[in-house]
């Protein structure tokens, strides 16, 4: 049986691994490789690295780090942040990532989610969605990074997840955003009424605060994985004892 | 000892590169016959898709080179789905080095298709191989004649074969940690 996935996610700035406050005054919070080694060796079965600093720099920069973590590690990686093009998609991909996930770009040429999974196979092709419960709907989001730019989509979040289906997306993360970095659990009632028209794997995130949360998400939601970042960097959660506590509920957990 | 990783076109071709080079073996990325008949072994990543491996392969005329070597070959993943007949995917002609054909999961049996995630194998020609790998995989074989490894993702299918030669498993050992790299010091030892 598939085991289900525990996926932490590191904000990453000009190669290091950074914790901002209010979008802004990003605090180093270490090396990229060292966070990368340690959560490796700790367990987690797939890193995401979100490269929030992806549209201000040149792409040279995302290439070298995407290329030291594929010569560190030995579990997959995706690569999400900054990807607005087949180029963009095929340098990361070439230099060792295994997944590139795409958000606000997909929201603004759905087009590029058929163009990548046609030239990589949808196994590569994931879809991040941040979704926010408001007037009795869920809604997508985008542009979430800066909250200067961040913009009501109006689509129905149910609606643009058959929509990124239908396009070959291989994979969704879904960020319900009433949940993020408030470490009250996840979003079940969102999460199991997005699962009912997936058939891709969904990924879920925001709201992770204790063992518990993830739990709660594993069992009572048909989630393929739990993705979370504060508390791991943070330390709050280490991955092998939460792997531990999992598999002591009898949740199918990788050793 | 050299290997050779058969470049059969698509992104990503370095993870197998690291891998082998994190083992301490050198192995080069090609496609020219030349290059890769020196080599003591073969890798076919997988990466794409079966009708564009196939394609690829066919443009570089290495169709017949691969089939009619004696090296080691492993194939991963779709690398190891063309050594087969047949694959539904794109309606792909294989290599038709072991009978069988290759098919796609459906979406009744299992939670989500692709597979994606870690998944047990059990390897009955040496247990020790028996762990949790890395799978991102629509299409499978069920079963096969040279079905050493089986796993179950909704129904039980090969997750990996050996005939001869040719060794293939479903999964990503570059990509499944100590299981992983246990698996291709495996391949290496028996070359």
């Amino acid at each position: 049986m598939l085991t289900k996935r525990i996926i932490p996610c590191l904000d990453v700035k000009n190669g290091y691994v950074v914790k901002g406050v209010k979008f802004r005054n990003h605090e180093i919070v270490g090396s990229i490789l060292d966070l990368a080694s340690k959560y490796n060796e700790d367990g987690a079965d797939e890193l995401v690295f979100y490269d929030i600093g992806a549209s201000t720099y040149d792409g040279m920069v995302s290439k070298e780090w995407v290329k030291q973590i594929a010569e560190l590690i030995n579990i997959p990686f995706c690569v999400a942040g900054g990807i607005k093009n087949l180029k963009d998609a095929k340098d990361i991909l070439n230099n060792g990532a295994d997944k590139i996930s795409i958000n606000s770009p997909a929201l603004a040429n759905p087009n590029l989610i058929h163009e990548l999974a046609n030239e990589f196979g949808s196994q590569c092709v994931v879809v991040g969605i941040d979704s926010k419960y408001i007037d009795n709907k869920y809604i997508v989001y985008s542009n979430t990074g800066d909250e200067k730019t961040i913009k009501n989509t109006q689509i129905e979040t149910k609606a643009w997840i058959d929509q990124v289906q239908n396009l070959g997306a291989g994979e969704i993360v879904l960020n319900c955003m009433n949940k993020d970095g408030v470490r009250d659990g996840y979003d079940i009632t969102q999460l199991n009424t997005m699962l009912k028209n997936c058939d891709v794997p969904l990924i879920a995130s925001g709201g992770a605060g204790t063992k518990d949360h993830f739990k709660d998400v594993l069992t009572k939601t048909e989630s393929s994985g739990a993705l979370a970042a504060s508390v791991f960097h943070k330390d709050l959660i280490k991955i092998n004892e939460l792997k531990d506590f999992l598999r002591k509920k009898s949740i199918n957990i990788r050793y | 000892m050299k290997i050779g990783i058969v470049d059969c076109g698509g992104a990503n071709l370095n993870s197998i590169y690291y891998s082998f080079k994190r083992l301490n073996i050198d192995s080069f990325i090609s496609n020219s016959i030349d290059e890769l008949s020196q080599m003591d072994a073969l890798v076919l990543p997988g990466v794409g898709s079966a009708g564009k491996v196939m394609e690829t392969l066919s443009k570089k005329n290495l169709i017949n080179f691969i089939k009619e070597t004696n090296k080691p070959v492993l194939g991963i993943c779709i690398g190891m789905q063309i050594l087969f007949d047949y694959s539904e995917e794109d309606n792909t002609e294989c290599l038709g080095l072991i009978k069988g054909t290759i098919t796609k999961f459906n979406k009744k049996d299992v939670i989500a298709v692709p597979q994606m995630g870690w998944n047990k194998v059990e390897c009955k020609l040496d247990n020790t191989l028996d762990g949790y790998y890395y799978f991102a995989n629509s299409y499978f074989n069920k079963d096969s004649d040279y079905t050493v490894g089986y796993t179950s993702y909704g129904n039980q299918f090969s997750s990996i074969i050996k005939k001869d030669n040719l060794l293939g498993c479903q999964f990503h050992p570059e990509k499944s940690s100590t299981a992983g790299e246990m698996f291709l010091k495996n391949f290496i030892n028996s070359i």
